[in-house]
C-alpha cells in the first residue's frame, strides 16, 4: 500500500519506506512495506504479535538488514550504506527498548553518559551537566548513582529514554513503550513521550498494541498485520476506518479460529499425509 | 550416501565455526592495533578490570590445583623410576612435564571453567535483555566495547597466570621429593630449573597465549550468537565450555607437534 507522494512531501518526509522486505532466512517477515514519516511527527506502528510490526522497527535502526527495498533516512538509503555512513547516522537517532535495555554493571548516570563518552571530546563537567537535565527531564533527577536493578520497570524504561535522548537525537525510536507496566505508569511514559514531542518537535516513531496509548500519542497511525500496511492514516481516519481488518484490532475482535470445517478436516488430512513434518 | 552427507555437513559446520572465531578474533586484533589510530582508543580500564577478575581471581584455585597435580606427577613419575633406581630424575620429570603441557593445560582448564564460561553469560545475557541490540544503536561496536578488552586481558594473564601454574606445579614436586626421595627443598628446585631449558618455557608460554585467544574467541562467540529467551544463555555457556575445551587440546595438539619437529631439525 504505497502512499502517492508530491514534491512537497518529499521534502517533509523524515523516513520514507519503499518496498521494503525483510527476510528471516527463507521465511519473509515483511512483503513490501511503504510509507513515509514526516518530519516532527509522531507515527504509532500498530499490529498484533507476530504482525512484523517489531521486525520493522529493528530495520529502521539497522538491527536488520532488509532482503530489497529502500529506506530513505536523513537522505541517504540504509538499506545500502556502509556500517560506517550507518554510525554517523546512529548518533542521530535514540532507541528505547522494550525491557530498557539498560547495562547492568553500569550505574544509571553511566548509561546515559555512555554515548557521549563514546561519541564526543566533551568534558567531564560538561557531561555531568548534560546528564543531570536528561535525567531531569525524564524526572529521574537523583538516580544517577543508582544501579538498573535497583530501578522499577517505569523508572528503567523511564532511563533508557534519558539515555537515547543523551545525543540529542532527531528520531526518537520506541519499542512497546508501555509493555509489562501497570496503567498508572504506562500512563506516565505515555505522557513523557508527548511532553518530548511538545518540548523538542521530535519526530517519534512508537511500536505498540495498546490501543488507548497510541490513540493518545499518535499524529498519524500506520496498522500492519502479516507483513503488510493494512491501513495509514490520522487518528481520527484510523477510528472511522472501515477496513475490516482496521475494525477488527480496534474493536477488538477474536481471530475466527478456524473458519470451515472443509479447512478442519483438510489441516488433519494434510498432517497425516506428511507425518513427523 | 547418508553417512557422507551427514560427515560433509558437519565438517563443513566445524569450519564455518572457526571461520568465525578468526573473524572475531581478527575484528578485535584490528581494534586493538589499527583502530587507536583512528581515534578509537583502547578500553585500557575495562580491560585492566577484566584482567584482575580473569587473572587474579583465578589464583587461589588455580595454585591448589596445580600443587596437586605436580604431587600426583611426582608420585606417578616416581612409581616407574623406582625400579630403574632412579629416583632423583622425579624433579626433571616434573619440571618438564608440568611446564611444557599441564601447566599451560591445566591454567586453561581452570580459566575456560571460571571465565570462558562468564564470558558467554556475560554476553548472552546482553544479547537477551537487548542490550547488544542497545549498544549497535549507539554506534558503539560490540567487539571493540566488550570483546577487545577481553582479548587483551586474556592474552596477559593467561602466560602470567601459567607461569605462576608451573612454579606451584614444581612446589608441589617437591613435596613428594623432600618427603619420599631425600631431596632439600633448595635441591629440588635447583635441580628442576637444571633440568629445564628455556625452549621448555617459552613453547609452554606460546602454547597459553593461544589457549586465551581460543577461550576468548569461543566465549565471546557463544555469547553473541545466543538466541531469545534465558534458557539460551544456559545452552552457550555450556557450549562455550565444552568447545574451548576441545579446541584448547586441538590447539595443544597441533603446536606440540609444530614444536617436536622444529626441534628435530
Amino acid at each position: 500500500m504505497e502512499q502517492t507522494n508530491s514534491a512537497a512531501t518529499q521534502v517533509e518526509a523524515m523516513i520514507s519506506l519503499r518496498n521494503l522486505r525483510v527476510s528471516y532466512g527463507e521465511r519473509e517477515i515483511l512483503h513490501g512495506i511503504g510509507f513515509d514519516v514526516m518530519r516532527g511527527e509522531t507515527l504509532v506502528i500498530l499490529g498484533g504479535s507476530g504482525s512484523g510490526k517489531s521486525t520493522l522497527l529493528r530495520t529502521l535502526v539497522g538491527l536488520e538488514k532488509p532482503s530489497s527495498g529502500e529506506i530513505w533516512l536523513k537522505g541517504k538509503n540504509i538499506a545500502a550504506i556502509s556500517s560506517h555512513e550507518m554510525d554517523e547516522i546512529r548518533k542521530k537517532i535514540g532507541m528505547s527498548f522494550q525491557g530498557g535495555a539498560l547495562f547492568g554493571s553500569m550505574t544509571v548516570g553511566e548509561n546515559v553518559a555512555l554515548p557521549l563518552r563514546e561519541h564526543t571530546k566533551l568534558e567531564d563537567s560538561t557531561i555531568e551537566i548534560i546528564l543531570r537535565l536528561k535525567l531531569d527531564q525524564v524526572g529521574l533527577s537523583g538516580f544517577e548513582n543508582y544501579m538498573p536493578s535497583q530501578l522499577s520497570g517505569g523508572m528503567k524504561k523511564r532511563a533508557a529514554v534519558a539515555r537515547a535522548l543523551a545525543m540529542d537525537p532527531e528520531i526518537l525510536f520506541f519499542d512497546e513503550p508501555s509493555a509489562g507496566l501497570d496503567p498508572i505508569i504506562a500512563a506516565g511514559v505515555d505522557e513523557l513521550i508527548l511532553d518530548l514531542k511538545k518540548a523538542f518537535h521530535m519526530t517519534i516513531i512508537v511500536v505498540t498494541h495498546e490501543l488507548a496509548s497510541a490513540f493518545l500519542i499518535a499524529d498519524r497511525m500506520v496498522l500492519i498485520d502479516k507483513g503488510n500496511v493494512v491501513a495509514i492514516g490520522s487518528t481520527e481516519e484510523m477510528r472511522s476506518s472501515t477496513h475490516p481488518r482496521v475494525r477488527q484490532f480496534l474493536d477488538r475482535i477474536a481471530e475466527p479460529a478456524v473458519s470451515e470445517e472443509l479447512d478442519y478436516l483438510q489441516m488433519l488430512t494434510e498432517e497425516h499425509r506428511h507425518p513427523g513434518r | 550416501m547418508e553417512l557422507t552427507t551427514q560427515i560433509g555437513e558437519s565438517v563443513t559446520d566445524g569450519l564455518a565455526y572457526l571461520g568465525a572465531l578468526t573473524k572475531l578474533g581478527g575484528r578485535a586484533a584490528y581494534c586493538t592495533f589499527i583502530a587507536p589510530f583512528q581515534g578509537k582508543p583502547l578500553r585500557i580500564q575495562r580491560a585492566v578490570s577484566q584482567a584482575m577478575q580473569t587473572g587474579v581471581g583465578a589464583l587461589p584455585i588455580l595454585s591448589l590445583i596445580t600443587f596437586f597435580i605436580g604431587l600426583i606427577l611426582a608420585l606417578q613419575s616416581a612409581y616407574e623410576l623406582r625400579k630403574f633406581g632412579a629416583l632423583n630424575y622425579v624433579a626433571s620429570a616434573v619440571a618438564i612435564s608440568m611446564t611444557r603441557e599441564l601447566g599451560p593445560l591445566i591454567t586453561a582448564i581452570v580459566v575456560i571453567g571460571r571465565s570462558g564460561s562468564a564470558f558467554a553469560a556475560e554476553i548472552g545475557t546482553m544479547k537477551v535483555t537487548e542490550e547488544i541490540d542497545a549498544l549497535e544503536t549507539m554506534a558503539i561496536d560490540p567487539v571493540h566495547f566488550l570483546v577487545t578488552p577481553k582479548f587483551i586481558a586474556m592474552i596477559v594473564m593467561l602466560p602470567c597466570l601459567t607461569i605462576w601454574a608451573n612454579s606451584m606445579g614444581i612446589l608441589g614436586g617437591a613435596l613428594f621429593g623432600v618427603a619420599q626421595a631425600d631431596f632439600t627443598l633448595v635441591r629440588y628446585v635447583q635441580s628442576s630449573l637444571d633440568a629445564l631449558f628455556l625452549r621448555d618455557i617459552t613453547t609452554g608460554l606460546i602454547k597459553s597465549v593461544m589457549f586465551g585467544i581460543t577461550i576468548t574467541a569461543v566465549g565471546c562467540h557463544e555469547g553473541l550468537s545466543t538466541g531469545a529467551g534465558a534458557e539460551q544463555v544456559g545452552r552457550s555457556t555450556t557450549r562455550a565450555v565444552v568447545v574451548s575445551i576441545f579446541l584448547v587440546i586441538l590447539v595443544d595438539l597441533v603446536f606440540t607437534a609444530l614444536f617436536f619437529f622444529m626441534s628435530a631439525r
